[in-house]
């Protein structure tokens, strides 16, 4: 499969107020150097706790956040040194999907008006077209006609999340950045929603860079699961490879930490202990070290590159090998 | 807009005596402008033989040391009053919604220079900065109008741009922007809508603020000039013979008075109405 897109060293710092008023700025280095690609059709999970960067790689991808450094590219055409005329254009081909249902439909207008407005934007339809049109999204993601003129809040989160998928397919995207699109959702309608991206990933052909922190749904919808912690990818593999052998200790620790419905089956090993470090100081050497049960010396002092492996699978630990075999 | 205020705004208002008090003022002081001409088309009907005469049945306010009735006179200067109120306070709100609305969307430098300008413009102490205009212009109602609006709009920029502060990172911003929309439609389509809500407290309450800056003007002689009715210069006509004629100044008092007041308890129940922390 080609690739759709490209993403090499994407950094991304914020400049955050000092603890103690009048400090000197600290740097938050949210996205410290990522890098991946996506295939054209699959679904790429991105995974890891509150913080670690997620979602702002996912707004970095559509410069939704300018990003410091690193380069994307699209179909072989660089985003990060486009004009914000060609990025318009642009703009059609990648969407995303927002995690709160609540904030990412604007309370003042219509259903008909948010989902219609892209068309708009884009020229897409005649202006006496565009209502057959919304009309016609708005079955696609399971929204009933006579919804056209009620407002967002008249909806439950689940119809909300549905209208905010209308508003993406409007204007025929090949890529969707879809961030935490169900995590807002009570479980029943998480199943619904990702049963529904799922059908229009096939009738519109549509790739995903799927963004949560649930690695139950990430199982059930990936192609391939990247894993990040504090800014970097530790971690991409094919799913079914990556749930049977993790071989990054936190990924590992990840896939333990997910309840199994089964009281009779005990944990393989402890839960990871501690909460992610700040990354405004993150620790020196591999910034997992402080919490990992396989840290040596040489975790303490040098970070791990993100190598490839002969299977194919990427990872940045210097004990890869190891684990599952605590020492 | 419409929705929020049907069921958020009014379910709250509507349970609010105050507010509903103060509506009412409001909306019978418009009836009353608007009525005005079918009462008495000629405010300044001179009638020597029946000059400062006590309120009676034929004149229920009295009459002034010209004969004119006061009751007709103060209705017609609801018209000057409400005028004054709506098109300074429309000039006002304009400007600080749109200088608010730019200072906060872009940031940076723009809100820099901007806000920098409201800080200057604060410093000077309103009612002398006017003072100060109106004395090298001609006393006329529209100068009043221009003048109290272009020294009124701080705030409301303020308050639009703390708005687009917050609402420039919500979702709906940022997915509008993904899908391609341009900044006039971010600003115009998205924010403004959304950021609307202070202003409009903040309109009602200026309101009465400009129709008491009128008053004062008038009453200082260089506001509405005689012989057009306004209660500023109404109040101060009646100054001299406040002794024997009370009648005079005490009415378009009253009149300022229950106006002012009622502009303030709307304003002051639409933002309670629109406050989230304060339950019913």
């Amino acid at each position: 499969m080609p690739n759709l897109l490209h993403v090499r060293g994407l950094k991304k710092s914020f400049q955050v107020s000092s603890a103690r008023p009048g400090g000197p700025k600290q740097t938050l280095r949210a996205v410290d150097g990522v890098s991946f690609d996506i295939r054209a059709g699959e679904t790429l999970g991105l995974v890891g706790e509150s913080g670690c960067g997620k979602s702002t790689t996912g707004k970095l991808l559509l410069r939704l956040i300018e990003p410091d450094a690193g380069t994307i590219e699209f179909r072989d055409r660089s985003l990060t040194t486009l004009s914000k005329k060609e990025l318009t254009a642009l703009r059609r081909e990648m969407q995303i999907i927002f995690q709160d249902p609540f904030s990412s439909l604007n309370p003042r207008m219509r259903v008909g008006e948010i989902i219609g407005e892209p068309l708009l934007i884009h020229n897409l339809v005649k202006k006496d077209e565009i209502r057959d049109r919304v009309v016609q999204l708005m079955q696609t993601v399971g929204l009933a006609a006579d919804h056209y003129n009620r407002y967002a809040h008249e909806f439950s989160g689940g119809q909300r999340q549905r209208i905010g998928i209308a508003r993406t397919l409007a204007v025929q995207p090949s890529l969707i950045i879809a961030d935490e699109p169900v995590s807002a959702l009570d479980l029943s309608i998480q199943a619904q929603i990702i049963n529904l991206l799922r059908d229009i990933q096939q009738e519109f052909s549509l790739t995903y860079l799927f963004i949560s922190h649930d690695l139950g749904v990430i199982e059930h919808v990936c192609d391939r699961v990247a894993v990040m912690y504090l800014g970097r990818i530790v971690e991409l593999a094919d799913t079914q490879e990556l749930y049977e052998k993790p071989l990054h200790p936190y990924t590992e620790a990840l896939l333990n930490a997910v309840p199994v419905p089964d009281p009779t089956r005990a944990r393989k090993s402890q839960l990871l202990s501690g909460e992610p470090p700040s990354p405004i100081h993150p620790p020196q050497g591999c910034h997992f070290h402080p919490r990992c049960p396989y840290a040596r010396d040489i975790c303490r002092s040098s970070y791990p590159a993100l190598e490839t492996r002969a299977s194919g699978r990427q990872v940045a630990c210097h004990f890869a090998g190891q684990v599952g075999q605590p020492t | 807009m419409s929705a929020f205020f049907r069921e958020v705004l009014w379910q709250k208002l509507r349970r609010n005596r105050m507010a509903m008090a103060g509506a009412l003022i409001v909306f019978g002081m418009f009836v009353l402008a608007t009525i005005a001409p079918l009462v008495n088309n000629d405010p300044g009907a001179i009638d020597i033989a029946r000059r400062l005469q006590s309120p009676n049945w034929g004149h229920p306010l009295g009459t002034d040391d010209l004969g004119r009735d006061v009751l007709v006179r103060i209705l017609y200067g609801a018209r000057i009053s409400l005028l004054v109120g709506f098109v300074a306070v429309g000039i006002a709100t304009s400007i600080g919604i749109l200088l608010g609305a730019l200072a906060g969307y872009y940031g940076r430098w723009v809100d820099v220079v901007i806000m920098r300008f409201v800080d200057i413009m604060l410093c000077f102490p309103s009612f002398f900065l006017i003072l100060a205009v109106i004395a090298f212009l001609e006393p006329s109602i529209w100068n009043i109008m221009i003048i109290i609006g272009l020294t009124g709009w701080m705030g409301v920029a303020r308050l639009v741009r703390a708005e687009f502060l917050s609402l420039r990172e919500r979702d709906f911003v940022l997915a509008a922007r993904a899908l391609g929309a341009r900044d006039a439609r971010i600003i115009f389509r998205h924010i403004l809508p959304n950021a609307l809500s202070p202003v409009l407290v903040s309109a009602t309450l200026g309101v009465a603020g400009a129709i008491l800056t009128e008053s004062a003007l008038s009453f200082l002689g260089i506001g509405v000039q005689p012989p057009t009715p306004s209660w500023g210069n109404m109040l101060i006509a009646g100054k001299q013979t406040l002794g024997t004629a009370w009648w005079l100044s005490v009415f378009p008092g009253l009149a300022i008075l229950i106006t002012v007041l009622g502009y303030n308890l709307l304003g002051e129940g639409i933002r309670d109405a629109m406050d989230p922390r304060i339950k019913d």
